[in-house]
Order: structure tokens, then C-alpha cells, then sequence
């Protein structure tokens, strides 16, 4: 008896076999078929306003003339989430990696990451009716002693609901993302390293400077970039915090909008063209993370082949 | 010569010279603190102000102090040092003020009578109006969102567990590492990334375009969330199916056991207790999504048990709404009330949720012997 007519005997168990592994093939593709149709779907849907005349468009001068502003606006809140965040969730991951005392490392990890699980909502609900309030005084500051920066120009909303402070939320809520990738990075170090520094006489800092920070660098940018997705397209704490206008310079007067709020403001009403508008914003927005999230991950995979980590 | 000679006292202290005592810290920490408060005083006092600036008193204290006695290496160490510590309380800062945020606001909303059993139907803002004016209780409740959160949620957890689960197998046993699995580990990292709104419009046009247009049902909320959960069930059983012994898959194929009932039976069950705490906390990360149900399934005022015909609603929505279109314009703290009773609500399933993913991770862990 040969070695395939041992297996060949039961015929439900190969049948069994094909359909199991033709269901989680086919369920694989499903997933190539969902992202492949969300581009799809928004698309078809969006075509309509991207071929309408231009004075049908809300504002009335056409499509481009419409998104370029809240673009920018999503840039903007952006970028204010990533500068603050970033510093901070770098020192956070180095104290849970490097500086706290081991024994306390993960529970501290754990109270991090709680504020991953906070939803959105809430994010928003607090910034709108606590930070909002509390941080107004100091953009009063602000724009009294640095109104002469363009971004600090007055006079400062009295509510604060600006860009500034939906960004400080933002900053929030990117923070644990970053935190926990950056502490995954930092953990992978080569212990030999660490300790070859360390043996040289180099003080906890030096070591970090010189072992620590050098290999975790593409982990760091890949973090960061996968935090700017999120910033990107949150949209509850962006339309509960900001009261949105139009594209303003300064990040301390109400004015601005993103992507993701105004299609969040905006869809639960709209109808006709206004909904192929909101859906075509939301694929210039799905294009966007898309590249930014692409580029992350291309990041991370050539880090892996190279440096032997993981 | 002479160092042989010298007593072991002095070697002692030629050793810890230029070093700062070790009650260095806590000593430059209570003038920080005295000296804080004492300059808070004076310009009016409250905690925050004496935190921050007793924090900057003591890292410059200290990072002066080791500068002139340690040297300069010595001092950056410490700065760095300081700095880091900082972030990491600057970070706790939100996190204390949301949750006690909504601890304060939520309570009174919680505990009203009525806040979990009924719905917002016929709840007016002549009604809201009449709590403010003569102090009669707030009226409405969250029945209708907790019951439309909890339907939804079920409805994707049943649409993306399966899903993600046979794809993190294929990838695991029969993707090989070929092109395809390559394609699809990296597509579903990149699907982890798409905004949570995107989701939710690509689940609205697919419907528009299959069923009709401006259908808005808490089916199509439940495929937008499916969107965003799949990828995260996908990546967590994945992580989990890995750590599975191959002696164990081995010794089944030695048996003669087919490949199908090796994973059903001995690859799952070694791996279920990842696999389920990540389904939990997959569960956790989209029940409190809030932009894809907006877009998705509109929002109801009364209870609608029915997830393919009309518009629901969900717990983040209610919130939302409550916050941005009170019940009563004139009188928006019952319609704020409620939204911070809501939120609370909200919390605390992700939070249990969070709790019961570490718990079945712990209590069906694989007895492995290790």
C-alpha cells in the first residue's frame, strides 16, 4: 500500500480538507474584495460630484475650490496632534521601557493604554465641555503677548472651541498609539548593546542616545505616521470641540474645519448631490490615510529585514 | 605608593566624591514644592499651577544642583531623566480628568430614575424645559441607544469573527507565506488604518447601490463596523494561531489526521483563549465608534428591536446628538445630563469589556507546562 492510497481511503476527509481551505482562502479575498470595494463603492458614488457643473457644488465653485480648505484644515489639526503628541509619547514609552522599575512597567503599559479605550465620543464630549472651557484664558494669554506670530493672531475665542484645542485631543487620543509602538521598539534593543554602553561608562541617557534611540529610529517614524492616520480621520473629537468657519491662520479664533467632521455635521441631512460631495471628501480622506498608513508599513516591513529584530 | 597606604575611610568618599547624596532627589523635591507654593501664593493658588510649576522647580533644582557637583554628563542624564518621568505624568493628566469628568457629570444622570429602562420617545423639550424651570425630574432615557449599541455590535461581531478568524488561519496554515498571504497581511494593516468614518460611507454607498439610496438601517452600521473590526480580529488571532507549537500540528499529521480537523481540533482549541480575549477587545474598540453609525444608521428617538428596517439608535450617536442638538434649545443641561449618563454607560461596558478580555486570556490560557 502506498502512501496515497493510506490517505485516499476516506473521502470525506479530503473533501473536508478542500472546503476548509477554500473557505479561509476564500475569506482572505474577502478582505482584498472589501478594501478593493471600498475604493470602489466611494468612487461610484462620488462621481457625480466630481462631474458636476461647478456652481451646483456647495459654495458654488466646484469641487476643488470646496475640499481644499477643510484639506488643509485636516493637515492642520494634524500636525498640531502630532507635535505635542509625539514628545510625549516618546518620553512615555523610554519611562515604561527604560526608567520605571520593572515590576511597575506593565501595569503602567496597562494605564496607557486605557486611554486607547476611552470612545472617541467621550474624547470629544470632554473637550468641548472641559478642556475647551479650562484652556480659553490661556489663549486670551496668547493672543494678548504673542498675537504678533500669525497663529497666535486675536482676538482669541472666548468658548475656545479653535483648532488648537481639537487638536489638543487629538494629541490625545494619537498618544497611545505611538506610546505603545514606540515601547514594542525600544523593548526590541539589543540588551548587548544597552549593556555595552553602559559598560563604557555611559550614563542611562547616553546609552538611550547612543543604542536605544539610533535602532528605534524607522520603528519611531512608522509609529508616528501610523499615529498621523488616526489623527487624520478622527472625526468625534474634531465636530464636538471645533466651531467650524472658514480656513483661518490662526489656530486660536474659531474657523477651520477637517474632513471627517464636516462629512460627520453633514451627512445625517444631506441628500441628492450634497451626499456625492460628502462621499467624494470622504474618498480624498481615504486616499490620504491610505498613503500615509502605506508608507508607514512599508517602513516597518524593510526595518524588519534588515536589523533581525522580531 | 602612597594609595596603598591611605586608610579605607578616604578611598571610600574618593570613590563617591562627585556624586550627589542619594537624598538628593527628595530633598530638591520639598524645596520645589515649599518654594512652588510660596510663588503660587502670591499670584493666586491653585494645584494644577503648584504641580507645574513646583515640576519645572525641581527638574532646574536638580539638574543645577548635579551640574555643579557631577559635571555635565551627569546633569543631561538627570535632565533626561526628568523629562521623561514629566511626559509620563503629563499623560496621565487626561486620562484622570476624562474619566473623572465623566464620573462628576455622569452620576446624577446615571442614577436618575427611568435613565436605563426607557427610550427618548415623546420626550419633548417642553419636557426638559419643565425639570429646569420647577426642578421635576429629567425625563428620557437610553433603553433605545443601549438596546441599538448591543444589536449592532452583535450583528458585526457575528459578520467579522468568522471572517477574520478563517483569514488569520489561511494565513497561518495555508497561506505559506506565498505572494497572496503577503498581500493580504499587508492590506489588513492597512486596513487597520482606514478613518472610521471612510468605514462607515463605504457601508452607506454600498447600500445606496445595492438596495436604494438613502437606506440607513443598523445592518448597514453593523458591515461599516465590520469593516473596521475585521482587520484587528484578523491580526490578533493571527498572533495567536503563531504561538501554537508546531510539535503539537505534527504529532496530529503523525496520527494520520487531516489537516481541516488538526486545526479545528487541536490548532483552535490550544490557541481560543487569545483568540477570544482579542475578539473581546475588538468588540471594546468598535462599540464606542461613533462616526461610522452616524453615517450609517441615523438616529432614532424611540426603540426600533428591528437591525434591517429603519433608523437606530446606539449609545455614541445618542451621546452625539444629545450634546450638538439638545432636546431643548433653550434648555440644554437635561439634554447634557443625559449625554454624560450615557457616556458613563459607555465607559463602563468598554471597560468591563477590557476587564473580560484579560480574564478569559488568563482563566483559558493553555495549561502548556511552561
Amino acid at each position: 500500500m502506498t502512501a496515497t492510497s493510506l490517505t485516499s481511503t476516506q473521502g470525506a476527509g479530503r473533501a473536508g480538507d478542500k472546503v476548509f481551505s477554500g473557505a479561509t482562502l476564500a475569506a482572505g479575498c474577502l478582505i482584498l474584495a472589501v478594501l478593493f470595494g471600498v475604493a470602489l463603492f466611494l468612487v461610484v458614488q462620488a462621481i457625480p460630484a466630481l462631474t458636476a457643473p461647478a456652481d451646483k457644488i456647495q459654495g458654488g465653485q466646484g469641487f476643488f475650490a470646496y475640499i481644499w480648505p477643510i484639506v488643509i484644515g485636516t493637515l492642520i489639526a494634524a500636525a498640531i496632534a502630532l507635535v505635542i503628541a509625539t514628545p510625549v509619547a516618546i518620553g512615555v514609552a523610554l519611562f515604561i521601557s527604560h526608567f520605571a522599575p520593572r515590576r511597575l512597567a506593565s501595569g503602567l503599559g496597562y494605564v496607557v493604554d486605557l486611554l486607547a479605550a476611552i470612545p472617541s465620543v467621550v474624547y470629544g464630549a470632554w473637550g468641548a465641555a472641559f478642556l475647551a472651557k479650562e484652556i480659553s484664558p490661556a489663549y486670551g494669554w496668547l493672543a494678548a503677548n504673542m498675537g504678533w506670530l500669525p497663529i497666535f493672531q486675536g482676538p482669541a475665542s472666548t468658548t475656545g472651541k479653535t483648532i488648537l484645542t481639537a487638536g489638543i485631543v487629538l494629541a490625545v487620543m494619537v498618544l497611545p498609539i505611538i506610546t505603545s509602538l514606540s515601547r514594542e521598539i525600544f523593548l526590541q534593543t539589543p540588551k548587548l548593546h544597552e549593556e555595552a554602553a553602559l559598560a563604557l561608562g555611559a550614563t542611562r541617557w547616553e546609552m538611550i542616545k547612543m543604542a536605544v534611540l539610533p535602532f528605534a529610529r524607522p520603528g519611531i517614524i512608522s509609529a508616528i505616521m501610523l499615529g498621523l492616520g488616526r489623527a487624520l480621520g478622527e472625526t468625534m473629537a474634531v465636530a464636538l470641540v471645533l466651531s467650524s468657519g472658514a480656513l483661518t491662520a490662526s489656530l486660536i479664533q474659531s474657523g477651520n474645519q477637517t474632513i471627517a467632521a464636516e462629512i460627520a455635521l453633514n451627512f445625517p441631512e444631506a441628500s441628492g448631490l450634497k451626499v456625492s460631495t460628502l462621499i467624494a471628501a470622504g474618498l480624498v480622506l481615504f486616499v490620504i490615510t491610505l498613503a500615509v498608513n502605506m508608507i508607514a508599513r512599508w517602513v516597518i516591513t524593510r526595518h524588519k529585514e534588515f536589523s533581525g529584530a522580531n | 605608593m602612597t594609595s596603598t597606604l591611605t586608610p579605607v575611610r578616604s578611598k571610600r568618599s574618593a570613590l563617591t566624591k562627585g556624586q550627589l547624596p542619594k537624598y538628593a532627589p527628595y530633598a530638591v523635591l520639598g524645596g520645589a514644592l515649599i518654594v512652588g507654593a510660596a510663588i503660587l501664593a502670591l499670584i493666586g493658588f491653585n494645584p494644577f499651577g503648584w504641580g507645574l510649576v513646583s515640576a519645572i522647580l525641581f527638574a532646574v533644582g536638580l539638574v543645577s544642583w548635579s551640574a555643579a557637583v557631577e559635571g555635565a554628563r551627569r546633569a543631561k542624564d538627570k535632565l533626561a531623566t526628568c523629562l521623561v518621568i514629566g511626559s509620563f505624568l503629563v499623560a496621565l493628566l487626561p486620562l484622570v480628568s476624562v474619566i473623572w469628568t465623566v464620573l462628576v457629570n455622569g452620576i446624577p444622570g446615571l442614577i436618575d430614575p427611568g435613565f436605563l429602562t426607557t427610550s427618548m420617545n415623546g420626550v419633548t423639550g417642553a419636557f426638559d424645559n419643565k425639570a429646569v424651570e420647577s426642578g421635576a425630574p429629567v425625563m428620557g432615557g437610553i433603553y433605545h441607544a443601549l438596546l441599538g449599541t448591543v444589536q449592532i455590535t452583535l450583528l458585526a461581531t457575528v459578520i467579522s469573527v468568522p471572517v477574520g478568524l478563517l483569514t488569520a488561519i489561511y494565513l497561518v496554515e495555508y497561506g505559506n507565506d506565498g505572494r497572496l498571504a503577503k498581500a493580504i497581511t499587508f492590506f489588513v494593516d492597512v486596513m487597520t488604518g482606514i478613518p472610521s468614518i471612510v468605514a462607515g460611507l463605504f457601508a452607506a454607498a454600498f447600500f445606496f447601490v445595492v438596495v436604494g439610496p438613502g437606506t440607513k438601517t443598523g445592518a448597514v452600521a453593523a458591515v461599516a463596523l465590520s469593516v473596521l473590526m475585521i482587520p484587528v480580529v484578523v491580526r490578533s488571532s493571527e498572533e495567536m494561531l503563531k504561538i501554537v507549537p508546531n510539535e503539537l500540528r505534527e504529532a496530529a499529521y503523525a496520527l494520520g489526521v487531516r489537516k481541516w480537523r488538526t486545526v479545528l481540533k487541536v490548532v483552535i482549541p490550544t490557541a481560543i483563549s487569545g483568540i477570544a480575549s482579542g475578539v473581546t477587545l475588538a468588540i471594546a474598540r468598535v462599540i464606542g465608534e461613533t462616526a461610522p453609525i452616524l453615517v450609517t444608521a441615523g438616529f432614532a428617538t424611540s426603540i426600533n428591536s428591528n437591525v434591517f428596517g429603519g433608523w437606530m439608535a446606539s449609545l455614541p450617536t445618542f451621546i452625539y446628538t444629545q450634546i450638538l442638538n439638545p432636546t431643548s434649545p433653550s434648555n440644554p443641561d437635561p439634554s447634557s445630563q443625559r449625554a454624560w449618563g450615557a457616556a458613563l454607560v459607555l465607559i463602563i461596558l468598554v471597560m468591563v469589556l477590557n476587564l473580560v478580555a484579560r480574564l478569559i486570556a488568563r482563566i483559558f490560557a493553555p495549561k502548556t507546562g511552561r
